[in-house]
Order: C-alpha cells, then sequence, then structure tokens
C-alpha cells in the first residue's frame, strides 16, 4: 500500500485532495454498431442505470455532466427537461477521448465546493448508418477546410502519418501494434458488452485490409452507439448508501500542448505527469493497471511513454517486453478497450474510467486483474486538424483500500 | 518513377458515362483565400502583418499574437515531407472511386504543418519538397507536395491530372480558326498533346490566310460554325457536343469605336452578338454535355476557355463597346463557372491586353503576340488555373485594378 503524502507543494496553489470524494455507479449502456434511437435515448437509459446502481431517485441528481458529439440541435440543457431532471449543476462536455477525465474533474470539484451533491456524468452517442460520415465532414473548421477535402479518410489518414512517423523515428513494428491489439481482443474475450467477441490472431491483425498505410482494419476503432456513465458524490454518501466505490487520487487535464512540434509525437501528459503521481503519492509502477485511450494502437505507446511507464522512444521495446492481458505483466484495457469493445463517440472517453471502477470495486464485468489496487485511466482526443488536442488521466483506487 | 500516360482506347459507346462526383467543397470564408490565390495560380497563406507568423490551416485571428491582420502571401512552399500515408478507405464517395490516394504531411520552413495531396514523385519522408496551390475537382484550393526537382512525366501523376486541365490525349474544340489567335491555340494544344482538334470556321466564303494549312495537320478537323447562328452552335454541338474535352471559345468581334464616334448600335450589337451571346449559346449546346462528362476516364471533359479582355475589366473608352461586350461575357462566364463546376469541369478566363491584330493597330506596343497568348492558354489548361492575365499590359491593368478600380477609370480614360 502506497501512502498518500502531503501534495499542495507539488499539485499548485489551491488544488485540494479528492479524499472526500467517491465514483460510484459505474454502468454500461449495451453498445450496438447502429441504432435508430437518437443519443437522448442512450443518455436516457445510461441514467436509468445509475439509478438502479444506486438506489437513489431521480430528484437526489443534482448535478448533470453530458459528453455526446450527436445530441444536436440539443446540449445538455434540453436533456434536463426531456428527462424532467431538476439540477443546480449543469456541464456539456463534448470533448471525444478526453470528456471523460474531463468531466470528472469538473464534477469532483462541484460536489467538493458543495454545487453539488451528485452529479451524473454521462457519455453517450448514437450512430446511425451514415451518421460517421457526416460527422467526419462536420468535425471543425480546420478539418472541414484542411482535412476533408484531402482523401477524406478521417482519423485513419491522421492517425496513419503519426503510426508511419512512430515506426521510423522508433523503430517500432507492426508486430508492436499487433501485439497490443490481440491481448486487447483477448481482454474483450472475457466481457459481455465487447462488440468483437471472436479472437484475434497476430497473423490476422497484420494481413487484414489495408486502411491508410500503415493502418489495416484492426488499428482502427468501430464506431458504434452507446453510453457510459458514473456517480460523483462524497465518500461520506457513498458509504451512508453502502456503494462500493473508488478513490480518486489525482488527475490532470492540458489542451493543445506543444503546438509548435511539427508532428505529434507526444501528449500534454509530459507537461502534467510530475504533477500527477506526486498529487496521488505513487510512482508509475505501482499502477496495477492502465486504460489507455486506444483509438490508434500507436497512441497507447504514446501515452505508456508519456505518462512514465517508459521513455520516448523506448515503447516498442516495453511492448516487446510485457504481457498485456488482465493477467499479464503489465495489464491494459482490461475489458478490451475501444478497439475491441468499439468506440461509442463521447462514450469511448468514459470507457476507460468506468472499467477502472469496476475493477477497483470488484464489481467487474471483465476478467479482474489480480489485487488490482491503483489503475490509471488516460483521456485524449479532438484531433481537430493533424493531432489530438486534449490529453488527461486520472489515478484511481479502491476506497475501501 | 511516374508511368507515362497512354492513349485512351476508344470508349465503348455502350458503356454508362461515370457521373461527375466532387471531393469535399464545404469550406470557411478564411480558406477561401487559399481557394481564391489558387485561382490565380498562386500559392499564398495567411501572414500576420503585426509579428509575421504564418497561419495554416486559415483563421480569423494570429495564433502568435491574436493579430486580426492577416494577409494572404505568396509562399516558396519549401519544406520537409514528415510523414506519408496511401488511402485505401475513404469515408466520401469521389475519392472512393480514385482510391489508393497519396496524402503527406509536410513542415513548411516557414512553420506550419501542412496536410497534402502527395505527388507520387516525391521522394520517401524524410525528405525536401515544395508545395504547391491547385484547385481541385471542386473548383476549391487544395495543397500538393511536388518534388523539389521535375521529375520525367511530372503531369502525369493520376492525383496531379484530377487537378489540371492538360491537353495530352483530349479532344479540344477551337472555336474559330479564322483569326491569328485561334490558329496559334490550335497549334499550341496539338503541340501539347491533344489527341483531336475541332477548328470552327465561319462565313465559309471569306477566305483567310493559314486555315487550310491549319486543317491539313492529322489532328484537325474544320467544322463550320457561326456563334452568332443558333442553328450552327447547336448543329455542330449535336455532332461532336459529346466528344469535346476542352473548349476554346476564340471567336470575337472587335471594333474600335466609342458611343459618339459611331451611329446606331448595329456595330455594337454585331459584337454582343458573338462576344456575348455568341458565349451564350455555345454554353447552352456545348455546356450540359460536357458537364455531363466530367468524370469520363482518363480523358473526362475538364475545361472551358473563354478569351475575353482586359477591357472587360474597366470599360477602355477608345474601345467602349468592345469593352462592353467582354464585360457581359465576363459576367456571364462566372455563371457558367458556377454551373460547370457541378461536374468538375473548369471555365478559365484569359483576359489579354491588346492582342497585335488589325483591330489594334493605331495601339503602340507592347501588344501581346497569337502565340504568348496561345502559350498562356496552354498553360493555364496544365496548370488548372482560372484567370489568367497574360502579357505585360494585362499584368499592368490586373496591377491597377487591384489597387483602385476608381483610379484606373481615370487613368484609362484621359
Amino acid at each position: 500500500m502506497v501512502q498518500s503524502r502531503e501534495n499542495s507543494a507539488v499539485s499548485g496553489v489551491g488544488a485540494r485532495d479528492y479524499r472526500d470524494l467517491a465514483l460510484v455507479a459505474p454502468v454500461t449502456v449495451p453498445y450496438v454498431r447502429y441504432s435508430i434511437r437518437n443519443a437522448h435515448w442512450f443518455v436516457a437509459q445510461a441514467l436509468s442505470r445509475l439509478l438502479k446502481a444506486s438506489k437513489l431517485d431521480k430528484s437526489d441528481i443534482d448535478g448533470l455532466s453530458v459528453g455526446s458529439f450527436t445530441l444536436a440541435p440539443d446540449t445538455a440543457i434540453g436533456l434536463t427537461q426531456h428527462l424532467g431532471l431538476t439540477v443546480r449543476w449543469l456541464d456539456h462536455v463534448p470533448l471525444g477521448g478526453a470528456c471523460g477525465v474531463v468531466a470528472l474533474r469538473r464534477a469532483l470539484r462541484a460536489v467538493q465546493a458543495g454545487d453539488a451533491d451528485v452529479v451524473a456524468c454521462i457519455g453517450a452517442d448514437t450512430n446511425h448508418v451514415d451518421s460517421f460520415r457526416e460527422s467526419l465532414g462536420s468535425f471543425s473548421v480546420f478539418a472541414r477546410d484542411a482535412v476533408f477535402p484531402y482523401g477524406s479518410g478521417g482519423p485513419n489518414a491522421s492517425f496513419a502519418f503519426l503510426t508511419s512517423y512512430y515506426m521510423r523515428t522508433f523503430g517500432a513494428t507492426r508486430e508492436d501494434f499487433g501485439k497490443l491489439c490481440v491481448a486487447q481482443r483477448d481482454n474483450a474475450l472475457g466481457y459481455r458488452h465487447a462488440l468483437f467477441k471472436k479472437p484475434l490472431t497476430l497473423d490476422e491483425y497484420l494481413d487484414a485490409r489495408p486502411i491508410a498505410d500503415p493502418i489495416r482494419l484492426f488499428d482502427c476503432v468501430m464506431p458504434c452507439a452507446g453510453a457510459e456513465a458514473f456517480l460523483v458524490m462524497t465518500r461520506q454518501r457513498a458509504q451512508a448508501l453502502g456503494l462500493p466505490y473508488v478513490s480518486v487520487r489525482s488527475t490532470c487535464e492540458r489542451h493543445n500542448a506543444f503546438p509548435d512540434d511539427p508532428i505529434q509525437m507526444r501528449g500534454g501528459w509530459v507537461l502534467d505527469r510530475d504533477r500527477l503521481y506526486g498529487a496521488a503519492g505513487v510512482e508509475p509502477s505501482d499502477i496495477d493497471f492502465v486504460q489507455t485511450y486506444d483509438d490508434y494502437p500507436v497512441m497507447s505507446v504514446i501515452q505508456l511513454e508519456d505518462l512514465g511507464f517508459c521513455e520516448k522512444g523506448e515503447g516498442a521495446e516495453f511492448v516487446r517486453r510485457h504481457t498485456f492481458t488482465t493477467d499479464g505483466s503489465f495489464p491494459i484495457n482490461t475489458s478490451g478497450g475501444q478497439l475491441s469493445v468499439g468506440q461509442a463517440g463521447c462514450a469511448a472517453g468514459f470507457l476507460g474510467l468506468v472499467e477502472s471502477i469496476r475493477q477497483l470495486t470488484g464489481q467487474n464485468l471483465a476478467r479482474s486483474v489480480p489485487e488490482a489496487r491503483l489503475g490509471m485511466a488516460v483521456g485524449f482526443g479532438m484531433i481537430t486538424y493533424d493531432r489530438g488536442l486534449c490529453s488527461g488521466a486520472a489515478i484511481l483506487s479502491g476506497g475501501q483500500a | 518513377m511516374i508511368p507515362p500516360l497512354t492513349r485512351p482506347k476508344r470508349k465503348n459507346p455502350m458503356l454508362r458515362t461515370r457521373q461527375a462526383l466532387l471531393p469535399p467543397r464545404a469550406r470557411s470564408r478564411a480558406a477561401l483565400g487559399l481557394t481564391a490565390a489558387a485561382a490565380l495560380g498562386r500559392f499564398e497563406l495567411q501572414v500576420c502583418s503585426d509579428c509575421d507568423a504564418v497561419q495554416y490551416p486559415p483563421r480569423e485571428a494570429c495564433h502568435r499574437c491574436l493579430s486580426d491582420r492577416l494577409r494572404w502571401r505568396g509562399q516558396t512552399g519549401l519544406g520537409e515531407l514528415l510523414s506519408t500515408t496511401t488511402v485505401h478507405h475513404s469515408h466520401d464517395p469521389f475519392f472512393r472511386e480514385r482510391v489508393p490516394w497519396k496524402l503527406g504531411m509536410v513542415r513548411l520552413d516557414v512553420g506550419p504543418t501542412l496536410v497534402v495531396h502527395l505527388h507520387s514523385g516525391c521522394a520517401p519522408p524524410p525528405s525536401r519538397v515544395r508545395v504547391d496551390a491547385r484547385l481541385d475537382k471542386s473548383g476549391q484550393g487544395v495543397l500538393l507536395a511536388f518534388p523539389i526537382d521535375e521529375v520525367p512525366n511530372m503531369a502525369d501523376d493520376r492525383q496531379l491530372r484530377e487537378m489540371t486541365c492538360d491537353p495530352k490525349f483530349r479532344k479540344v474544340l477551337v472555336t474559330d480558326g479564322k483569326t491569328s489567335v485561334g490558329q496559334a491555340v490550335a497549334r499550341a494544344v496539338i503541340d501539347a498533346g491533344a489527341d483531336l482538334v475541332w477548328v470552327g470556321y465561319a462565313e465559309p466564303w471569306k477566305l483567310v490566310p493559314g486555315l487550310a494549312e491549319l486543317g491539313a495537320l492529322p489532328q484537325v478537323t474544320l467544322l463550320p460554325l457561326d456563334l452568332s447562328d443558333s442553328r450552327s452552335v447547336k448543329q455542330t454541338a449535336a455532332e461532336i457536343g459529346g466528344k469535346v474535352d476542352i473548349l476554346i471559345n476564340t471567336a470575337e468581334v472587335h471594333r474600335t469605336e466609342g458611343i459618339a464616334s459611331r451611329n446606331g448600335v448595329e456595330t455594337a450589337r454585331s459584337e454582343m452578338d458573338v462576344n456575348y451571346f455568341g458565349l451564350l449559346r455555345l454554353a447552352q449546346e456545348f455546356g450540359p454535355a460536357m458537364r455531363s462528362r466530367g468524370a469520363d476516364g482518363q480523358s473526362s471533359a475538364t475545361a472551358w476557355v473563354n478569351l475575353l479582355s482586359i477591357y472587360a475589366l474597366c470599360n477602355y473608352p477608345a474601345h467602349g463597346t468592345f469593352s462592353a461586350s467582354k464585360a457581359a461575357a465576363l459576367s456571364l462566364s462566372q455563371c457558367l463557372r458556377a454551373e460547370m463546376r457541378q461536374g468538375g469541369v473548369r471555365v478559365i478566363n484569359v483576359f489579354p491586353g491588346p492582342i497585335d491584330d488589325e483591330w489594334n493597330q493605331a495601339l503602340p506596343p507592347p501588344k501581346l503576340s497569337a502565340g504568348s497568348l496561345a502559350k498562356a492558354v496552354i498553360k493555364a489548361l496544365k496548370d488548372g488555373v482560372e484567370d489568367v492575365y497574360p502579357g505585360d499590359v494585362a499584368q499592368e491593368w490586373l496591377a491597377r485594378w487591384q489597387d483602385s478600380p476608381k483610379v484606373l477609370e481615370r487613368e484609362v480614360s484621359l
């Protein structure tokens, strides 16, 4: 057990720790490839499941944070009336892969400050048959002006540049990325909500249909519909309700880090990791599992480097040295990650947090990581032009530990 | 190594003509600055007037100092190719038909990182490249990375050819072969590799030098065509309209009149009848067929060239009625351009200063030779630009007009 240490010196003026706060009720609205429902339906299902899991009444929820790309023309405010919620704290966080960590950070502070007692944090998106293509051309002004007219490969092409550059610069191979994807698929086989239910072999990964060189089919996530959610409340409240909970040891968030890098080989974690570990009072080696934001395996490798599990450029060597299944030497994406579960829009930004809460509270739907006490969930997202702008992370620990 | 373009096989007339799709054309207003420069064959990016930072993608405020004084400035385009990819799977119907499609990521020497279409002659990264702007099939400005040094068959690159209107292996109609300009243009497109050139001629009873020699060339077919006669235009279109890949309208009537120097409207009407209504007749008869063939294989319909005049921008009183007819034609060409863009066919306007012909006899040099004008037309086709101002006089007028249309009006009427 790692001792929590006083952290005001490293976490900056005014940054208080989260020790009196708790995350409870990890829920998932099962993913489907396509849905005829709107995002509102997925938010409603998530909220309903949160209430069931926490045995709270709807009127107990006085804070709402929603991450979604497909609510338009609504935002979170429209949902309050739609779902008959009266709240005194409201947030809309359409930040894709970072929306979970960002929502979490804001909700923690809201509860800590007494602005809300119970905040429902929900990431939800629908996926109609043509909605992914439509979203590409309207994702951002820069994407519409300077990416979409260039082959319209979407994020596949954008991450192909990064993957190719990383491989050339640091000597990583397709086999290295494949090892992560195969291990995550193995993890997914134990998770009932994963959309991919067949084992994946390295040969299948290597020989898959080319998408945007060097990226092939199994490097890409599958857009789908679904939702992930959890509640933020005080630890006292969680204990009074008798709910299993996790504590948040530290978090970080950074947007548009290193704008002068010619090509993205690192994210904002590099700026924040000392503070992140310092505030949690732990070292990278203390972490029992990591839920990376795995929209493409190269990003998982970059996150492992930037979060200090290995040096920059040594990611491939790290991959070769470790095994990544739940029983492996370095479990990552223990429910399969987006690569095997599916990418349900903004829900993908919640996937790692929800899975981490389950792992640390023994509410596993996936195979459990033996004796896991400390987990990390990473957020990354919003490639509005040539790089992902948002990065974030949270270190969680089992509340009762 | 780029494989040279080969002559396309004769098209099987039983096969359906592929519908012309377009690459994504939505742009923010700021981004249209790239298009405006590319239409003139220039590569410009926004540069901050206060701190000199070069910006990309286009934006509303300087990313360094937040100044809103961003000016479009010419760029050398030199930079390093950082990474490449070949897209095999696209979400857009246009590119879906054209994959595999090569893309690059380039760090310009002046700062920004660009996502670009990649010419297949570029060496693998890391390598030096030159980025330039082109208009794509939507008529929007896009960026392409080229190798620094010329490579063989450069213009034959498959992706580049989607953005240019190269006459190589294409079928061309030159509407009037009786002028020196028409004859020079016909010869120039043959030299540029055109497969077949139809050359129109009106008033067959009036012989002109050079036309018979032109008609004797193996690529050339002479056709009676009178732009002032609706039936003539309709008949010619019925014969060849479905085969024309590039239409170059060289027909014009030019008389040197102002208003007070001549009684009646007959001369002005004959200028309008060819210069304006002639264009309208051509556009109605040839436009729809060309537009529907905008994606008809390697040698699709690709361009429509109008011989306008620099006087279309600002009336030159000594040639007042001619100026007015060209101004009318310019306005109509913008309508034509908007309509042809839906089929991916480029409308190119050529704005020469005085041409060295009989109607500019009294004007002192410099005057533009027919050969120079023809060369400018070929370059415009190869570069796929929209507006060309060939020669020193046209360039000077353009500069004065861009500086102040009102001052130019006074200057030319002194």
